[in-house]
């Protein structure tokens, strides 16, 4: 019975190559903690994997070779193709997109457990059902709600908040539905009715639907955080049904990861994940700032800037997404290598929230051979704001905003900004004077020590370095 | 394997996981959530038994499609994330390639 080749499922040879396998995942997310060692520990964990796949494929009873090989061999081709096409300002959508990609796997694995069950005749222990139940609903939310997060990131939908009348109302009720369908399925463990599994699976995927589309763009880096975290805990679930511990080892690892994240970013935007979720915040169409009258405010041109920064001692650039849009951080670094050239000192401040997704801005900076050594974060930098010479701010608005300090009544107050307004002279590169996503007026535009350029942050960028270059 | 087993060895990785988690910096976040992606791929597994026990072609064409999504998820993932950390491990050295061209892409810079 026993081929040597071949692994007892659940016995000590397989379950001791998943205790490797998993061993490697640690140690690779544990070398990902510096950038120098993080390449390798990529490696490590992509060993890793391919311990636990070969360790699967070894078991007894795996079978069906021409459908794996296909499985395979379409995943690797759309794979490879992906990785080597996509741009570092679409790693938002690629991660959302294999965030859904991973969630509908854990959905379809729970359905096929059910049928495997269910034909067996045998009926269900709880402590498998009840994780095929746990698994297909997270998997399902996860695999629309990611759909969705991608379909906005790439513009494929509106990004503005898109709500139906009594939403929350109609979430509440599927939900509830959700609910008491699993549990009168666990409650039939002997014969759980497959048409009610089907439906859960459908108002689960509806339920995702319906709970990203009313997010607002900017608050992504928050939504793919979490359905970062739902996807891993769907993959643990799927784990405890299948009594496989690589999988609840790996998915309960990617589970903390995501919600390390989602906590941060929510702290970094002063918002508790309930209000990301349901406060459909930024939802009204951001006009000019309320009263619309123009307030006193000072504009330069790049020469001015120029001049400004050649003969600062230490500036630091403050980029926010508006700089990736416009494509514009190749044309920021040749303009700190200009100045770098004077013996100018430049520095990058880090918003948390810079860009959309969690660290997206160091990986844009990073494309343009920024060193990271140059990328400081908010709580770094802040101490040393009152020594800068210069601030540019480039792409960036509320994270600036000094009423989020200073105004407790603002929308914004509390959030964690860069205190760009303690520099000695502050430089926006800004097409209009138009709010950000909290849609309300930054009063940094309007100080003293502030000019403003008004112009494209590519454009600006270019002008001014070869201005600097002129001097 | 029992289910309190399973739980204790849940509850201890997701300590594990927070605990060697949190300690990878803010520049290196994107980075690994692409990772977590690929790791999460650990999904084609259940993709693998569950097509071995397949009866009929449905069950057959979710193997398949899970197995497809588990591999994108593996491949695709580790492929990126190595291409991303390649641009913080490069440093002094010249692209030898001159890198990825700039995408012209317009936009507005608000």
């Amino acid at each position: 019975m026993i081929h040597p080749a071949v692994l007892e499922p659940g016995g000590d040879a397989a379950t001791l190559l998943y205790i490797l396998s998993f061993s490697l995942f640690i140690l690779g997310i544990r070398r990902g903690t510096h950038p120098t060692t993080a390449k390798q520990g990529n490696l490590i964990a992509a060993v890793g994997m391919v311990v636990a796949v070969v360790t699967t494929l070894l078991l007894d009873g795996i079978g069906n070779w021409w459908l794996i090989v296909l499985g395979i061999a379409a995943g690797t081709a759309v794979g490879v193709i992906a990785s080597i096409r996509v741009q570092m300002t679409q790693m938002p959508q690629m991660v959302a997109i294999y965030n859904g990609v991973g969630g509908g796997a854990v959905a379809l694995i729970s359905w096929s457990e059910l049928r495997h069950g269910l034909s067996l005749g045998t009926g269900f222990e709880l402590d498998t059902l009840i994780p095929i139940l746990f698994a297909v609903v997270i998997g399902s939310v996860s695999f629309w709600g990611s759909n969705i997060a991608f379909a906005k990131l790439q513009d494929l939908i509106p990004t503005r908040p898109i709500a139906l009348p009594g939403q929350q109302v109609l979430n509440a009720f599927l939900l509830a539905g959700i609910l008491v369908a699993c549990v009168v399925m666990a409650i039939d463990n002997d014969s759980p009715s497959q048409a009610l599994f089907i439906a859960v699976l459908i108002a689960a995927g509806l339920l995702g639907n319906l709970v990203v589309l009313p997010i607002g763009g900017a608050d992504m880096p928050v939504v793919i955080a979490l359905l970062n975290a739902f996807t891993g805990l769907s993959a643990a679930a799927a784990g405890f049904a299948l009594d496989n511990v690589a999988l609840i080892v790996a998915g309960t690892l990617v589970g903390s990861s995501g919600t390390i994240l989602t906590l941060a970013m929510a702290t970094a935007m002063n918002r508790s994940v309930a209000n990301i979720l349901f406060a459909g915040f930024g939802g009204a169409p951001s006009g000019p700032a309320a009263g619309g009258e123009e307030r006193p405010h000072r504009s330069v041109t790049a020469q001015d800037a120029a001049i400004a920064l050649a003969y600062a001692d230490s500036v630091v650039i403050v980029p926010g997404y508006g700089l990736a849009v416009a494509q514009a951080q190749h044309a920021v670094k040749e303009m700190a290598d200009e100045l770098e050239k004077r013996g100018v000192e430049v520095r990058y401040a880090i918003h948390p929230v810079a860009g959309r997704m969690p660290g997206h801005m160091n990986v844009l900076l990073a494309e343009a051979d920024v060193p990271y050594d140059k990328l400081v974060e908010m709580d770094d930098i802040n101490p040393e704001m009152p020594r800068t010479d210069v601030a540019v701010v480039i792409g960036a608005n509320d994270v600036t905003n000094p009423a989020a300090k200073d105004d407790p009544d603002s929308p914004i107050a509390g959030m964690p900004i860069i205190e760009v307004a303690e520099a000695q002279q502050v430089i926006v590169i800004k097409r209009s004077l138009s709010p950000g996503f909290a849609g309300i007026d930054n009063d940094l535009f309007y100080l003293d020590k502030t000019a403003m350029l008004f112009d494209d942050a590519k454009k600006a960028a270019q002008e001014i370095a070869s201005e600097v270059t002129d001097l | 394997m029992d289910f309190v087993t399973e739980l204790t060895i849940f509850v201890l990785a997701a300590f594990v996981g927070f605990e060697v988690i949190s300690k990878v910096p803010t520049t290196l976040h994107t980075p690994l959530m692409s990772q977590t992606n690929a790791i999460h791929g650990i999904v084609m597994l259940g993709g693998l038994i569950v097509v071995g026990y397949a009866d009929d072609a449905l069950e057959d064409v979710i193997g398949f499609i899970a197995i497809a999504f588990g591999t994108i998820n593996i491949v695709g993932g580790f492929m990126v994330t190595d291409r991303m950390l390649g641009m913080f491990s490069r440093k002094e050295k010249p692209r030898p390639d001159g890198g990825e061209p700039p995408p012209d892409g317009g936009g507005t810079g608000s």
